[in-house]
Parts: C-alpha cells; sequence; structure tokens
C-alpha cells in the first residue's frame, strides 16, 4: 500500500525553485533514504512532506497515514542543549497529537510512552535530565518521542549527524530493526554508504535532476559514483553492499 | 518579631503590595521558564519600557493606566513576536530599538504635557503605587494568566521544547507562542507598578535561572522557581521596609542572592 504518494512536486525556497517535478512514492514498510549535496532541497522537501511549508504546484497524496501522525525526528537545535526537561517528559510531549485539545496526558498516553521507552532501551535513563545525555541516547529518546506519535511512518532528519561511528551504526540497528517490525523509515542522510546498505528505496535529489529507485539500482548511477568518490575506488573495506 | 510583622502587614498598602505581589512573582516566575528556554530572556526588559511609555501617555491624557498600558503592550508583544518569525531582525535587536523607543517617546510626552510623575517609582516600583482598583485588577490577570498556563503547560512544554516536531505533529505553535507572549504582556504591566521597568524583567527571568542549576525536570524547574519567586518577594519586600530601601531593587537583591547559592549547590552536585 503506497503510504506517500508525491506527483510533479515543486518546491521553492525563499522565492526560488528548491526542486522541480519531483515524482517518488513510498510503500508501507519502505526503508526510504533521501541524499544529495547540500542545498539539494532535502529540508525542503521534509517540510512539504509534514506539511510545515506549501508546495507550489504538483501533489502530495497520503493513504493510510495522515499528516499529522508521521513521526518526526528534527535536527537538534541549539536551545535543547541546556533543556531541563526528564527523559520522560520528552518522550510523554509524543503523544500531545493524540489529545485533541484535553489539556493533560492520559493514562493511555503514558503507558504508551512507557512501551517506547522500553522499546529504545532507555529505561535506565528515564529520570534523568536530557541535557545530561550523550548525543546518542538523546537520539534514542526522541526517536522513542516520535514513536508516541506513529505506529506506521517515521521521518529522520539526518538522525546520525555529530555521532561517534559506533554510536552511529548502533543508531542503524535500531532504526533497521524499527523498520524490520514493520515502521516504515524516511531517512535524510549524508550518509551514502549506510543509506545504500540499510535503505531499501533511494531519492538522490541534485540541482537539476533526481533519481528516484531501489539501493540496488541506485549503486550502478553516475550519481551514486559521484556521490561515493574517494571511498568506493577499490580501497578494500570501505564499502560493502547487502545485509 | 512575630508582632513587628503583624504591625507592617497592618497597613493597607502593604497588604495590597503583598497579595498584588505573591501573585505577579508566581506568574512571571511560571511564564519564564519558557521564555529563558526559548532564549527570550531580555523580552521583559523591552515589554516594560514600552509599558513605562504607555504609563506615561496614559497619564498626560488622564485615562486609566492599566486599562491603557495592558492592550499597547500585547499589541508590542505581538509586533515582537512578528519581527523575529519573519528574520527580518535578530529578537534581541527588535527588543532594544522597541525599548528605548518606547521609553523615549514616553518621556517627550511627559515633557511636553508638563506632567510631573515620580520617574523614580516607575523605574524602580513603590510598593505605594497600587490603589484598590489596581489589586483587583491585578487580581484577575494574576489568575487567568496561572489557569491559562496550567491548562496550556504540556503544550507550552512541547513547543518551548521543540518547536518543529511540535508543529509536525500539528500543536499549533504560532498560537501557543502567541498566547506565552500575551500572558507575559499582562505579567510585564501588572508587576511594573511594584517592581519598576527596570526591574520586572528580573522578576521573571531569575528565579527560572536559579532553578534551572539544580533541578532535572521541566516539571520540577516550574514548580521550584514558583517557590524561589514566591518566597524571594515576600522577604525582599519585608526586608526592604525595615531597611527602608526600595522595594524592587531589594526583592533583586534577594533573588541574586539565591541564584548564587544555586549555582554553587549545582556545582557541588556536579562532583
Amino acid at each position: 500500500m503506497k503510504l506517500i504518494e508525491c506527483k510533479d512536486l515543486c518546491m521553492k525556497y525563499e522565492g526560488v525553485p528548491a526542486f522541480e517535478n519531483l515524482s517518488f512514492s513510498i510503500d508501507e514498510g519502505d526503508f526510504l533514504c533521501i541524499v544529495g549535496e547540500n542545498g539539494s532541497g532535502k529540508s525542503t522537501l521534509v517540510k512539504g512532506i509534514l506539511g510545515l511549508k506549501k508546495y507550489s504546484s504538483g501533489s502530495i497524496e497520503f493513504g493510510g497515514v495522515k499528516p499529522k501522525e508521521i513521526g518526526y525526528l528534527p535536527q537538534q537545535t541549539a536551545a535543547q542543549k541546556d533543556f531541563p526537561a526528564t527523559v520522560r517528559e520528552v518522550v510523554l510531549s509524543g503523544c500531545l497529537n493524540r489529545n485533541a485539545l484535553f489539556p493533560f496526558y492520559t493514562k493511555e498516553n503514558k503507558a504508551r510512552a512507557k512501551r517506547e521507552i522500553e522499546r529504545m532501551k532507555i529505561e535506565s535513563i528515564a529520570d534523568k535530565s536530557y541535557r545530561d545525555l550523550s548525543g546518542g541516547q538523546q537520539q534514542r529518546v526522541l526517536l522513542a518521542r516520535a514513536l508516541c506519535a506513529t505506529e506506521k511512518l517515521l521521518l529522520l532528519d539526518e538522525p546520525v549527524s555529530g555521532l561517534d561511528p559506533i554510536v552511529t551504526s548502533e543508531m542503524y540497528e535500531v532504526i533497521h530493526e524499527l523498520n524490520h517490525s514493520g515502521v516504515t523509515v524516511i531517512m535524510v542522510t549524508h550518509d551514502i554508504h549506510n543509506a545504500v546498505h540499510y535503505g531499501s528505496k533511494i531519492l538522490n535529489m541534485s540541482k537539476n535532476d533526481y533519481f528516484f529507485g531501489t539501493s540496488d539500482e541506485y549503486i550502478t548511477t553516475e550519481s551514486f559514483r559521484l556521490m561515493s568518490r574517494g571511498c568506493f575506488h577499490g580501497e578494500g573495506g570501505c564499502f560493502t553492499h547487502g545485509r | 518579631m512575630a508582632d513587628e510583622l503583624i504591625a507592617v502587614f497592618s497597613y493597607p498598602f502593604m497588604q495590597r503590595a503583598l497579595v498584588v505581589g505573591i501573585l505577579v512573582s508566581l506568574c512571571a516566575a511560571l511564564l519564564g521558564t519558557s521564555l529563558v528556554l526559548k532564549r527570550y530572556s531580555m523580552i521583559g526588559d523591552g515589554l516594560s519600557h514600552v509599558g513605562y511609555g504607555a504609563f506615561a501617555i496614559a497619564a498626560a491624557a488622564g485615562i486609566a493606566p492599566l486599562g491603557f498600558a495592558i492592550p499597547v503592550v500585547i499589541a508590542s508583544a505581538f509586533l515582537l513576536l512578528y519581527i523575529t518569525r519573519k528574520g527580518k531582525m535578530g529578537g534581541d535587536s527588535a527588543i532594544a530599538i522597541l525599548s528605548s523607543s518606547a521609553l523615549a517617546i514616553g518621556m517627550i510626552v511627559l515633557a511636553l504635557n508638563r506632567v510631573s510623575i515620580d520617574i523614580n517609582s516607575y523605574m524602580f516600583g513603590s510598593i505605594l503605587a497600587l490603589s484598590e482598583e489596581d489589586v483587583v485588577l491585578s487580581v484577575i490577570c494574576s489568575v487567568i494568566v496561572c489557569v491559562t498556563f496550567i491548562l496550556l503547560y504540556h503544550r507550552i512544554f512541547a513547543v518551548t521544547f521543540d518547536e518543529s516536531f511540535a508543529s509536525a505533529t500539528g500543536i499549533r505553535t504560532g498560537v501557543y507562542n502567541s498566547f506565552i507572549s500575551v500572558l507575559t504582556a499582562v505579567v510585564i504591566v501588572v508587576g511594573m507598578r511594584l517592581m519598576g521597568a527596570l526591574l520586572i524583567s528580573s522578576l521573571m527571568i531569575f528565579p527560572s535561572l536559579s532553578s534551572m542549576r539544580v533541578c532535572k525536570g521541566f516539571k520540577s524547574v516550574t514548580i521550584c522557581s514558583a517557590v524561589i519567586s514566591v518566597v524571594c518577594f515576600t522577604s525582599g519586600l519585608i526586608g526592604s521596609y525595615f531597611i527602608d530601601v526600595p522595594t524592587g531593587a531589594g526583592i533583586v537583591v534577594v533573588n541574586l542572592a539565591v541564584f548564587l547559592i544555586f549555582a554553587l549547590v549545582g556545582k557541588v552536585k556536579e562532583r
């Protein structure tokens, strides 16, 4: 089943076209990685999918998922670095979209937050302050929050930027497991090798052109060769494909 | 000592100051946490200068000061929000322009109309400034602020912590940001008679900063700053009465002392 289908989508960034005539779709269970150089319109596209920014033409159609049911993991902001909030408080805030105008958290909300905290294996730090956590732990907390908002679709905006290699691969395993358990994942990333390793589909955006297809198709393209330059040319062990 | 305290609070002006002050410091502390974390610490300062300008115009025109100042300051809060949102100017620059302009206009209006008001009391506050009417209006405003804050608490948290996530999940961040601005404006106007234009913003910022040194969660910071704020206000009010110093200044100094102590405790706890 198609969860999201974009047809001939055009969006502008500060009045200038960010991308034009972009068409792609996400099926249930997909792991779509959106890659591309800086300024190719990845973040604008993310805002378009989330409904935070209007598109100028084309269409985005949702099937089986409402626009407000996307579990979004945004890039971290500077203000969050010294933010006094416990892990539980942050995770619970993901449930707010379920409550319409009711001002407080319900029992179901709390049970759900507890479940997602267990799923992300962060029970031991549930009462700690978000600002005291490591980068990887913080991302797990934000993932748990995103999972509170959705069952179906996660949209991750550069979830591994700034993490060290070990934590990065842990993070990919967590996301991979979630995808395996039936959650559809859209991930914006600069990490091209892990994108083709974990992703089932790739959307490569560039200034005038784009590629959309399976990751197996993608690794045969010129744009993949360009994107992975410097690492791919026979430097053994640098890149392995397959799960 | 107890007898002396009873004697102090037998004066009606002291009773008024106590009631209004406790309510205002409670409201200020509740909102302060969100403002500090959103990097809007100076908004209180800017709005209180606008309040000063509005009070000056009200005095010159002979209209009710609070009834005029509240809408003007709310409008300025919206203006600030709009300017920052559009990204035309940094929030700090917008506040700087607004506050100095309002102060200047206020001074000119006063000079042109040859109205003499006690500038000292407007800048630094006065416990004598509150009339019976002011008290009623202040109490109503404070209760509205507190109730609104409690009802919106979780949404204010979500909007403060992560605006993009909140709006992606369908929370109308614009609405809640406006709520925070309006509530802040009301607290500033109501509180500045007592605390003065220069000192009211410290009432919003100090308690939150103090509790952020030691508390871990948003809820604990909020509760702790409310308690700190009320305690500092009450002891500052009583202290300033006995040693005969301006009330607003006394309260700020007590807040400063508490902040330093909490900062020290926070450092020790870290080890």
